[in-house]
């Protein structure tokens, strides 16, 4: 770990020591403190230049630094503006917290990232629906009652949403984690009438929300009104998540990113704090723009996602025709043979790949065809991992460097003039059928031109066997494509062994 | 802060974010979604001021409410930032030869 530029370490102490010099003379009243707000508005500022620092690999590092400043800017301005009761019971909850989320960082494969992010999506919903209850029962430490000490209208209904779309976020990102983490089968459950069961439950907690708005006093009148807003919403997000199926999870995965977002900013307008609001905003956007650029990917649409119940009936039709049909088969000594000679090779990986942990011999690979003058370049679909971007994770800690990485429309016009395009452990996103053929249930879908290639090389354990969305494949039949039946890491190191 | 300047911060952060994200190259999208994930448990704020708060009536269940929720956000804040720096530490340009 390389130390922090001096520039941003002076600039927060400078920062921190503005904030905590006037902080002790006006305890307590946070809201019209100016230094606190300008604090806030710093951390939220960070925030931005976090992200905006993922434009490129060279500015993501200075990029996460900022996000850590932020993070701490907004902590310590917190405990230094209210009046605390017990400062250890806080230091050890951050020390317990804190140790937990390191040791998970520091160990968690690279494969698991998806249900790493949807676990810790669950955190964020869980803590958001904690502090919506927090502010409910002690509504005076939050400056949020009148003056007869209840609580203001508009609160509740950030306070109800806080708390619903936390409670969401919760309960769905469970589903996804327990899904993506194999304790729970992939398939997707239905059951009946759901669509009415779910709007039914969506409406109710709205209508909800809204009647805590009027109620006189909610505490004395209605003690049950923001429970059962919190327990419908645990409801909703567990009754959404279980139809949808594990192609689709990139999406779902995207979505409670975002909803977690919206969760954070429906706390911040509780508290009136602008680092909460910049940051909700933010997270939610982010969130919302990976669901549409994931749902463009496999031309669906968001609704049609939500419905769920996607991969149950596709294809099955079919099944019995496509045995026959013949193919060619290749060996490692092939493989190898022609991509020694070739000058281009095109690599498309899929989830196969990292599921066979294939992606370090194919590395290996990529380095022995370079020893031999050949240019490897390697070409990712935004669907080809478990979340968005996640094979390019998986190949940057093999060590393939970004620049011969190459995203779909950058790339699929150089097919045409390259030797081989090697597939490893993808499927869906190289069927030609996504172009031509109106009936399948991948039609529309952006896919990699592999056919226009000299040569295809299609890695794939059987020929029984198909993709996620259960189609069968063109590919595979075609003059100038050879399969290599195998488990794609054994395949791959019979080949290094014949390059050597 | 009366509730317009509020909204009015929130719709503008609601457009930096859209540009924002949109200029993110698709190669880090992943550490796009564990950052995010950190940034937003900026909601330990809210659970600061619960726990911090006490004596009044509702305000030793809001504590312990407040309590557990810094030790959630805390397993995210560090959890996040410490596996996105470890994944942007693998992205390296090509060096060899």
């Amino acid at each position: 770990m390389s130390a922090l530029p001096t520039s941003v370490r002076f600039a927060f102490a400078a920062l921190t020591t503005l904030i905590a010099a006037p902080a002790f003379a006006a305890s307590g009243e946070m809201a019209v403190n100016p230094l606190a707000a300008l604090a806030y508005l710093a951390a939220g500022v960070l925030f931005i230049l976090a992200l905006r620092g993922l434009s490129s690999p060279e500015s993501s590092r200075a990029g996460n630094r900022f996000g850590m400043i932020g993070m701490a800017i907004a902590v310590v301005t917190t405990l230094l503006t209210h009046e605390i009761a017990s400062i250890w019971e806080i230091l050890i909850a951050i020390a317990i917290g804190g140790s937990i989320g390191f040791v998970i960082a520091r160990r968690i494969a690279m494969t698991d990232m998806p249900q790493l992010v949807a676990g810790f999506h669950s955190l964020v919903g869980m803590a958001a629906v904690l502090v919506a209850a927090a502010a409910y029962v002690n509504p005076g430490a939050f400056g949020i009652t009148d003056a007869a000490g209840i609580l203001l209208p508009v609160s509740r209904v950030e306070m109800g949403l806080g708390a619903a779309i936390g409670a969401i976020t919760f309960s769905g990102s469970v589903i996804a984690f327990l899904k993506l983490n194999g304790n729970m089968s992939g398939a997707p459950i239905l059951l009946p009438a759901r669509h009415v069961l779910n709007l039914g439950t969506l409406a109710a907690i709205l209508g909800l929300i809204g009647y805590f708005y009027f109620v006189p006093s909610p505490v004395t009148d209605t003690p049950w009104l923001f429970w059962t807003i919190t327990g419908l919403a645990f409801a909703i997000g567990f009754l959404l998540i279980i139809p949808i199926g594990g192609a689709d999870m990139p999406v779902v995965v995207s979505m409670l990113n975002s909803y977690s977002g919206w969760a954070a900013a429906a706390m911040g307008f509780t508290l009136g704090n602008t680092a909460m609001i910049i940051t909700g905003a933010l997270v939610g956007s982010s969130g919302a723009i990976l669901s549409y650029i994931m749902c463009r990917a496999m031309n669906r649409s968001f609704i049609s996602v939500i419905a769920g119940g996607f991969g149950t009936a596709s294809g099955s039709g079919e099944k019995g025709e496509k045995i026959d049909r013949p193919w060619k088969a290749g060996s490692a000594e092939d493989a190898a043979f022609l991509m020694k000679q070739a000058e281009t090779i095109i690599i498309i990986p899929g989830y196969g790949m990292a599921v066979a942990q294939a992606q370090h011999v194919l590395r290996e690979m990529g380095d022995l065809l370079k020893e031999e003058g050949v240019s490897v370049k390697y070409a990712i679909h935004p669907v080809a991992g478990r979340m968005p971007g996640h094979m390019n994770v998986l190949l940057a800690e093999a060590n393939v460097p970004y620049d011969e990485v190459f995203e779909l429309e950058d790339i699929n016009s150089e097919f045409s003039q390259a030797d081989v395009a090697f597939i490893i452990g993808a499927n869906d996103v190289v069927n030609p059928a996504a172009k031509t053929d109106q009936s399948s249930p991948i039609y529309g879908m952006p896919v990699f031109d592999v056919d226009k290639a000299k040569t295809v090389f299609f890695i794939k354990r059987s020929m029984g066997g198909v993709g996620y969305a259960g189609v069968d494949n063109e590919v595979f039949y075609n003059d100038n494509t050879m399969m290599l039946l195998s488990d794609a890491k054994k395949m791959v190191e019979e080949i290094n062994k014949n390059l050597g | 802060m009366d509730f317009i300047s509020i909204l009015s911060i929130f719709v503008m952060a609601c457009f930096v974010g859209y540009y924002v994200v949109w200029s993110v190259t698709p190669a880090l999208h992943t550490p796009l979604m564990a950052v995010t994930n950190a940034i937003s448990s900026v909601i330990i704020v809210g659970a600061l001021i619960a726990a911090a708060a006490g004596g009044v009536v509702g305000g030793e269940t809001a504590k312990w409410l407040g309590l557990i929720g810094i030790v959630l956000a805390s397993v995210n804040i560090f959890g996040g930032f410490a596996v996105t720096e470890r994944m942007l530490a693998m992205y390296k340009k090509k060096e060899r030869k």
